[in-house]
């Protein structure tokens, strides 16, 4: 497939009419448009969009919430920054459409700390959403009441969790809780409440804008649309890029000049660490799935360096409130230290991977249940390098 | 803590407390703003702020001992964090923190004497494609080098 675009392309002026277009739409109508483009949740999950609004639609409650996961944390993501910063009409606009197709009123950006820099800007942009009486009451005339608020993280990983993020806007702290319940029935303050990443809204507006037609063509069976990925790591253009599902990795670094590459890491520190051999693997849901998260290794980094990097990430960020991530990941990084002084046989390599496997089971949470995954990919593709010479 | 900075505290998280609200949803954003104006949330602090929303105070040690941007201690006034996740980490932030060190005469996880800086390690800040990257507060600095990292943070002195 070729590489459709080298940069977002994201035309801001095209979808300056999403709104009202979508306010002179039922919300059913919305929700079926959404559904039908096939729209899954581009913070990595991949839960499908339409049926999330769909329950949230359904729900009979009071009062229902929007809430923006901004709590961008996995390593190498970068994208919801460049979205807020510079696409910001696109991810309000698609805030209110979810807004207006669930029947809520309020909506909420959880703003991740490190990015409070970005705060000031976006208020401003809000009150001119509310001077165009794009926000507030009476939106354009239609009769449908939504406003936007942003609240702000404290640095912490676990709360881009969407039931840890609603936990931590309730002031608590940021543990997960068990689902089901899911915020849809049961979310912020107990009031049915969709929790979409920053990318999913924009896409929304989008699909609104241009159809869910349009967006079907794009990608491939499974995995619809364009796909935003933060590139990092040894290539010669790191940065933000809008591509089609179904790219190959190959086809990502030729993009972005990555001519030395031996390892790419797509989804993050909780993804997949690939290999060489497998640079063929496309992006998408069905293959390598990721938040947008591509860090790209060369010839000559240390793995077991990169591994342990990780590690230590995990150990520092899980919550702690369950003791397969607790422990666990502070096991597999004693592991990776017993490695590193050569003192670790095989017979405790096999027990760490197996220990990892219970953690993907048995963790309450997203975090816990992914973090081993580059510990074993890495140790499973690169076993060579990171402990038979050891 | 001086009797009349005590009765200062005071007034200020009732003041917050009016602002964001007597419940539960508004302690984050309290904590937030002591943090951001005091460097640093007293148990004096956590107290009152669990007195005026009506929680037990354990309750909201538990919140502040949770998230890195919130601290029990006092910190410098300028709190510098240096990502140190792979990104950045590849790209040599260990030469970064290394000249920082030499430069302010200590480590980090310390405190210059006088009061003036902080030195943090923190995990992803999302600048992977320009690091390495540190926060100074919340003001943003990339494409960092040892020296220029060093005279960013002159600047602040």
């Amino acid at each position: 497939m070729p590489i459709m675009n080298d940069t977002i392309q994201f035309n801001v002026g095209e979808h300056r009419l999403a709104l009202e277009k979508a306010l002179k739409l039922t919300p059913q109508d919305i929700v079926m448009e959404i559904r039908e483009a096939g729209l899954k949740g581009r913070g990595g999950a991949g839960f499908p969009t339409g049926t999330k609004w769909l329950l949230a639609l359904s729900a009979v409650a009071e009062k229902k919430f929007v809430i923006c996961n901004a709590d961008e944390g996995e390593p190498g993501t970068f994208k919801d920054r460049v979205l807020l910063d510079e696409y910001t009409n696109l991810v309000i606009d698609g805030m209110t459409i979810g807004g207006y197709a669930i029947q809520a009123t309020e909506g909420i950006i959880y703003l991740r700390g490190e990015y409070k820099y970005l705060l000031n800007k976006l208020e401003r942009f809000l009150d001119e959403k509310r001077e165009n009486n794009q926000l507030g009451n009476n939106i354009l005339g239609t009769g449908f009441n939504f406003d936007i608020k942003i609240r702000l993280g404290s640095g912490a990983y676990v709360c881009g969790e969407e039931t840890a993020l609603i936990e931590s806007l309730e002031g608590h702290r940021g543990e997960a809780r068990n689902r089901p319940p899911f915020p849809v029935n049961t979310g912020f303050m107990g009031y049915p409440t969709i929790v979409n990443n920053v990318e999913t809204f924009a896409s929304a507006a989008i699909i609104i804008s241009k159809g869910a037609d349009w967006f079907k063509k794009i990608g491939i069976s499974k995995s619809y649309g364009t796909k935003l990925v933060s590139i990092s790591g040894d290539c010669k253009k790191p940065g933000v890029y809008e591509v089609p599902f179904g790219i190959s990795i190959r086809d990502l670094l030729k993009m972005v000049e990555a001519d030395e590459a031996k390892a790419v890491q797509v989804g993050g520190a909780s993804g997949q660490c690939v290999p060489e051999s497998q640079f063929d693997r496309k992006i998408s849901f069905e293959d390598l799935s990721t938040g947008g998260s591509v860090m790209i290794f060369n010839k000559s980094r240390d793995m077991l360096h990169i591994l342990k990097n990780f590690m230590e990430f995990f150990v520092e960020e899980s919550c702690g409130q369950c003791s397969p991530c607790r422990i666990g990941n502070k096991k597999l990084l004693e592991g990776i230290e017993l490695i590193e002084q050569g003192k670790c046989s095989y017979t405790y390599l096999n027990e760490l991977i197996e220990l990892g496997k219970s953690m993907q089971l048995a963790s309450k949470c997203g975090l816990g249940q992914s973090s081993p995954n580059p510990f074993i990919s890495i140790l499973t593709n690169f076993e060579n390098e990171v402990f038979s010479t050891k | 803590m001086l009797v009349s900075e005590k009765h200062g505290l005071t007034a200020e998280i009732e003041s917050l407390a009016e602002k964001y609200g007597r419940t539960r949803e508004a302690l984050l954003p309290i904590l937030q703003e002591i943090q951001m104006r005091h460097g640093y949330i007293s148990e004096f602090a956590q107290q009152e702020i669990a007195n005026f929303l009506d929680i037990h105070p354990v309750e909201v040690y538990g919140v502040v001992t949770f998230y890195a941007f919130l601290s029990r201690k006092p910190e410098g006034r300028y709190i510098v964090k240096l990502c140190q996740t792979i990104a950045c980490d590849l790209a040599d932030k260990e030469a970064i923190a290394r000249a920082i060190e030499r430069e302010l005469n200590i480590k980090f996880g310390e405190t210059t004497q006088d009061t003036k800086f902080t030195l943090q390690y923190i995990n992803c800040m999302g600048m992977c494609d320009q690091g390495p990257a540190m926060l100074v507060n919340d003001d943003v600095y990339t494409h960092l080098t040892p020296h220029k990292a060093v005279e960013i943070i002159k600047s602040y002195k």
